[in-house]
């Protein structure tokens, strides 16, 4: 079964939401990837849509390069809705 | 408990200022409760460790199919039947996230597969008991998959990441199991004949003590607990996941109107838990080196399997080849 190739397995839960990544499979193919994806990851109902992408052609960030990468998006507050102070009479915005 | 005296290959745990700042800045980031993930750098006893233990829970639910399936053509109803399936069908589903899980920390499937079949890899002893009439299945729904769920339920806090999300997966499901199970019990309990109500007490008399050793050894006996403590892959001592199931399952087992086979089985008030007799843990280890009713049988109906099934694995690379050959060719 090794030699099958590894895909990840992403299922939509209900319409209008995101693909969210809940395991993987191996499958000769990717047809027959979807087919055991659907057995395994929606027995009760899971999803209404399934991506399957071989694991190789997926580029991830490194897990211990975690903070240079993300370095950018730690100083500033400023993005952030609560960073801007309003009275309490304009009331909720 | 469907892992079982899970080997750490370390004799002593090292204490912070001995590490190294690789090993203290991963020993820092378990004690704050922050996953580690498959691309984070971890020791190779932690990775090895992870490997065994996931790939003996994963053969546990492989082998785990086998004691069901002797009762899918003899189930009483159709209703009965399909539920049956349906648990064996989540059993394998169980096995396959654990094997994915494994997978992510560079340990190959087959290779895995291969240990179980040779007899180097263990899986859980219970599965080494035969299921001998069909009050088994509701017993081993209720009191088997109870066990499980006690140690799972701890486990979806263990510290590897894709480990932890299998066990919450899983432990969504296993519920379905354990219901099932004890409603077997409740309705021959309930409506059976003096027959039937007799094979619910005789299969709970054979799988209670099997059933309790599924946490593994005493405290005392388990020499790799502190170190799978430290590192958050265990999460709560053999005796005390014990003494959980016990609590919880004692009062369902008045209710069905039945009895252990411990005549030490009582409340103790002032400690606020079930006292219960001493376990043979000589028959666990017996079970556990090979020597059970089934360990045998259980290995050579796994292999059969993936030999017989060879034919399948290749002619679906054949078929995925012919079909990108046509596609290529349109």
């Amino acid at each position: 079964m090794s030699e099958w190739i590894l895909f990840e397995v992403f299922v939509r839960s209900k319409h209008g939401l995101n693909h969210k990544h809940v395991g993987s499979v191996h499958a000769a193919d990717a047809n027959m990837a979807l087919e055991s994806a659907r057995d395994l990851y929606t027995r009760r109902n899971e999803g209404v849509s399934i991506w399957v992408v071989p694991s190789a052609q997926i580029t991830a960030t490194a897990g211990d390069e975690k903070e240079p990468f993300f370095d950018p998006s730690q100083d500033k507050v400023y993005r952030h809705a609560s960073f801007y102070e309003l009275p309490d009479e304009v009331g909720h915005m | 408990m469907y892992a079982q005296l899970v080997e750490t290959g370390v004799k002593r745990v090292k204490s912070l200022e001995e590490m190294t700042p690789e090993e203290r800045a991963f020993q820092e980031r378990i004690d704050a409760e922050i996953k580690i993930e498959p691309k984070n750098w971890m020791p190779d006893a932690y990775r090895q460790t992870l490997i065994r233990q996931i790939s003996q829970h994963a053969h546990s639910e492989i082998v785990g199919m086998l004691p069901e399936g002797n009762w899918v053509t003899r189930a009483p109803t159709l209703k009965r039947k399909l539920q049956l399936m349906a648990k064996i069908q989540d059993e394998a589903g169980h096995g396959m996230y654990l094997y994915s899980a494994m997978e992510t920390l560079g340990a190959d499937r087959d290779a895995e597969i291969d240990k179980l079949h040779s007899g180097k890899a263990k899986y859980s002893s219970i599965f080494n008991y035969p299921t001998l009439n069909w009050a088994d299945m509701g017993a081993v729904g209720w009191l088997v998959d109870g066990a499980a769920i006690v140690n799972q339920v701890v486990l979806q806090r263990t510290s590897y990441g894709p480990y932890s999300r299998a066990m919450i997966r899983i432990c969504k499901e296993e519920s379905f199991h354990q219901r099932q199970g004890y409603e077997i019990l409740l309705t021959m309990m309930r409506h059976g004949t003096q027959a039937q109500k007799d094979m619910v007490q005789d299969a709970i008399d054979r799988l209670w003590w099997p059933a309790l050793m599924m946490f593994g050894p005493s405290d005392a006996d388990s020499p790799n607990s502190a170190q799978s403590m430290a590192w958050k892959v265990k999460r709560m001592s053999n005796d005390d996941l014990r003494q959980r199931f016990i609590d919880q399952t004692v009062p369902q087992l008045e209710f069905l109107g039945c009895t252990a086979p411990d005549p030490d089985l009582k409340w103790n008030e002032e400690r606020g838990h079930y006292d219960f007799g001493p376990i043979n843990w000589q028959e666990f280890y017996d079970v556990l080196k090979g020597n059970g009713p089934c360990n045998r049988e259980r290995v050579s109906t796994r292999r059969k399997a993936i030999e017989d099934g060879a034919w399948v694995r290749e002619a679906a690379v054949a078929h995925a080849a012919k079909r990108q050959q046509k596609q290529n060719a349109a």
